[in-house]
């Protein structure tokens, strides 16, 4: 990982430039942050969530055990862990805790609510939805020596383990109340977090304020903060130019950005990253003709993503051509290896000959289908659109089908669709987690096309315990020539995150995942 | 008068009755599953053994009867049970938004009649004048410009001209005043636009016909003032028909705006609707239903009771 993290200085040093010219003022203490949230979170569980309107609402109520220290991303630093330790073999990790944490009900944090935490994640109750049940279920036991201790024992390696532990769903919830009712924090905030809950009003906002028995001395800066709930684009942008909000801290597109520019001038910050999340096209294959590979093989071939690329990336957050891998994070496949893959060659009339001709082969020449899409308009909007011209080019009729969030998620996981643009929202580059995505279907539930193939799987247990970087990288790559030769799914582009904030927003530190850095304990206000 | 609004009263049981059959049935027919989408539709993976799980506390598992007969033993207790989404009571989630719309629809309201019906009172009286054209303007582009595109309009004109907008979250009218008045005095007056275009064109048009009323004529022929005319005997009753249009347009506010809502991030009942639905969300979806439903049989009630304040003629048994 220590390599891993010195191979990725150039982003680091990026972002920590954007950063930089943000905090080299000392903080003020005061004001109250009001930014939006550009959907609302149906629940207040972390770990039953995959959604940034979760965490961007939140966060700012709980600590987690480490966290990712975005200056250096990807290098992780402790927040409820002081320090800790990594046996040798990375089958043992040990926590000390810091002493005198406490839950905004005013009782201490020990070993046993971290513990009561990570059993919920691993192992739920009945009646408990954890989204990250698989990511830890190479932990084998859970054990308290002390009560400022805590050591997990493996069952198997896992090379990124430690980037899990800093993972900022692993919200850490009260042993007690979970004991009470394990759905609890479903619907009630206890944190050990810089802010403490004031209020939810259903439909408008989150509002937190100071917690001023905060472990960390000094912190959080500001009295509290207003999550404002912004369902369209154009309130919100709207009201990030009005000054209603200072911000939007999941990302805007390049012509939103060039808005905010054009009318705000120098008093708006914007701060720009590649983004972990990508959107994929998913063929369901259970369903008749996506069971064939020539049917997917084809239909993913016909796909001009290098073109698609420069087009979109004009007017939508979508812009880099990649594999599994975030492109120009360490373990990205480049370009030149890329290219020769189904569906990245850049020979787009040679791949669609081909394309037309295994559809003949499959018996399929005139095929049509419903394309199963969110009607968020950024990108879903424009992916479709692009989708069903680049498969009308081979001769394709597609009816495009957009869906609110919930009925599309839920039309996705039930499997009741013909082809769909699904995403992959990662918090870390680790390809423990882009891989995963991947695997079969009854491995990981998350796999919605639904397939099954051993040969993925088997790759991606040997790329887990694999330690070197190179032979890593190695079996990635052949996990990626695997999956696309099959087609069961595949990257359409990977997104590019643009952030605009007032300029009297300070200490905010931009990354490559929405889902990180959003507890604000360090943000301030310049006024 | 008081008999008959007692037996109107009293006639409203059964037709929210009548209501609350139809809207339980035809949710139980439309595609989709609360459960699926709730315990799905963020992402999460969910064990078919979770799904029933949630299925059987929502009380889903049981037979249609079943379930419709718990629904109708709570509307008679006038309990309407929790949001199959939230678990939050269907009254406090309609509750907190029903304040906002109910005072943007009272506020459009007054704007839409103090503007219209004068508006529409002159350009009778000045028919075919500058007058009347103007007004004709006015009021087409009130009835052809959607009142989410005129909202937006407003927001972008204080943006661009004052690089100011209205507060974003709503405080009600008791807790502060001037701030709940200067948040929503803007989507009243983009909704009230096509409001007191409607109701204008209706009072030009009723007061028209009126004045071709031989009582009118005969009134004038008996040299009463000309203002006299107009107010107590042209205006009286040409704002029948308006009256009937205004209470319509009121109900029509409370669940109706979801676009402008959006335009303005009002946290109002149209948004609620919108979510409901697509939701799946039947408990919060039905008493929605029946809140706008009790507003149409309300309103039309009291706009049948001022037909008789003003035609004397109206007399109800």
């Amino acid at each position: 990982m220590t390599r891993m993290a010195t191979a990725a200085l150039a982003i680091a040093a990026a972002l920590a430039l954007a950063a930089g010219g943000a905090s080299a003022q000392a903080p003020k203490r005061g004001g109250n942050l009001t930014f939006a949230i550009s959907a609302e979170t149906p629940h207040y569980d972390c770990h039953g969530s995959d959604t940034y309107a979760t965490l961007h609402f939140s966060a700012p109520f709980y600590s987690t055990l480490l966290q990712f220290d975005l200056p250096k991303y990807p290098a992780v630093k402790g927040d409820l862990a002081e320090s800790w330790t990594v046996a040798p073999d990375l089958k043992t990790y040990t926590f000390k805790l810091h002493r005198g944490v406490t839950f905004h009900d005013g009782s201490a944090l020990t070993s046993a609510d971290v513990k009561a935490t990570y059993d919920r994640l691993r192992n739920p109750p009945a009646g408990v939805v954890s989204t990250r049940k698989a990511t830890f279920s190479d932990i084998g036991t859970i054990e308290t020596p002390d009560a400022q201790t805590v050591v997990f024992k493996m069952k198997e390696v896992n090379a990124a383990m430690l980037e899990h532990f800093a993972s900022p769903w692993n919200c850490i919830y009260q042993a007690k109340l979970l004991g009470e009712d394990p759905n609890a924090p479903k619907t009630k905030i206890m944190g050990t977090g810089p802010f403490t809950f004031v209020e939810h009003v259903k439909g408008s906002h989150v509002a937190g304020k100071r917690n001023d028995k905060y472990f960390r001395q000094g912190l959080p800066y500001l009295d509290g903060f207003k999550g404002v709930f912004t369902l369209q684009a154009a309130a919100m942008l709207n009201a990030v130019q009005g000054g209603q909000v200072l911000g939007e801290f999941r990302g805007i597109s390049p012509a939103e950005r060039d808005r905010l520019v054009q009318a705000m001038g120098d008093k708006v910050r914007i701060e720009e990253s590649s983004w972990t999340l990508n959107l994929l096209v998913l063929f369901n294959t259970e369903k008749k003709p996506f069971d064939d590979v020539r049917v997917r093989r084809a239909l993913n071939m016909a796909i001009d993503r290098w073109g698609g690329s420069q087009g979109l990336s004009r007017t939508s957050t979508m812009r880099a051509v990649g594999g599994v891998i975030r492109p120009g994070s360490p373990m990205a496949t480049p370009e030149a290896e890329l290219v020769k893959l189904p569906g990245f060659s850049k020979d787009i009339a040679k791949s669609r000959d081909e394309a037309k001709k295994l559809l003949r082969e499959a018996g399929v020449p005139n095929l049509s289908f419903t394309l199963h899409n969110r009607n968020l308009a950024m990108p879903y909007t424009p992916a479709g659109i692009f989708l069903v011209d680049q498969w009308r080019q081979i001769g394709v009729t597609v009816d495009h089908k957009q869906y609110d969030t919930a009925p599309y998620l839920a039309g996705m996981s039930s499997g009741n669709f013909d082809v769909a643009i699904d995403f992959s929202n990662l918090f870390m580059d680790d390809s423990s987690l882009g891989l995963a995505k991947y695997l079969s279907f009854s491995r990981a539930p998350e796999n919605r096309s639904r397939s099954m193939d051993a040969e993925l799987d088997s790759l991606y247990d040997r790329h887990m315990r694999e330690l070197d970087p190179g032979k890593r990288r190695g079996l990635i790559q052949a996990f990626e020539k695997r999956l696309f030769e099959q087609s069961y799914q595949a990257p359409l582009l990977w997104w590019h995150r643009i952030v605009a904030t007032h300029k009297t927003v300070m200490g905010w530190e931009m990354s490559p995942s929405h889902n990180l850095g959003q507890d604000l304990a360090r943000v301030w206000l310049n006024q | 008068m008081l008999a008959y609004a007692a037996k109107r009263i009293l006639l409203m049981i059964p037709t929210l009755l009548g209501v609350a059959v139809l809207v339980f049935f035809m949710l139980r027919v439309v595609p989709g599953d609360v459960v699926e989408v709730k315990l799905r539709g963020d992402g999460g993976n969910v064990s078919q053994e979770t799904i029933e799980m949630e299925r059987r506390r929502l009380g889903l598992d049981k037979p249609l009867l079943a379930q419709f007969g718990d629904w109708m033993v709570g509307l008679v207790t006038l309990d309407f049970g929790k949001s199959m989404w939230t678990d939050r009571p269907v009254v406090e989630e309609i509750g907190t938004r029903l304040e906002l719309s109910l005072q943007v629809a009272i506020m459009a309201t007054i704007i839409a009649v103090l503007i219209a019906v004068p508006l529409g009172t002159f350009a009778a009286l000045m028919r075919d004048t500058w007058v009347d054209y103007l007004a004709r303007i006015v009021t087409i582009g009130g009835l052809a410009i959607p009142s989410f595109w005129f909202g937006m309009l407003v927001m972008l004109t204080l943006l661009g001209l004052f690089n100011w907008l209205p507060p974003i979250t709503f405080t009600p009218l008791h807790v502060d005043p001037w701030t709940n008045l200067v948040q929503l005095i803007w989507p009243a007056m983009a909704v009230g636009y096509r409001y007191c275009a409607v109701v204008a064109r209706m009072v030009r048009s009723s007061l028209l016909e009126v004045f071709n009323e031989d009582y009118i004529r005969t009134a004038r022929a008996k040299g009463v003032y000309e203002k006299l005319v107009i107010v107590r005997h042209a205006l009286r009753n040409a704002l029948l028909p308006a009256i009937t249009v205004i209470g319509l347009e009121f109900a029509f506010l409370i669940g109706g705006l979801v676009v402008t809502e959006q335009v303005f991030n009002l946290n109002g009942i149209g948004v609620l609707f919108v979510q409901s639905v697509s939701r799946n969300d039947f408990t919060l979806l039905q008493g929605l239903v029946m809140l706008v439903a009790a507003f149409y049989v309300v309103i039309n009630l009291a706009v049948d009771l001022l037909y008789a304040v003003f035609d004397p003629r109206i007399r109800y048994r």
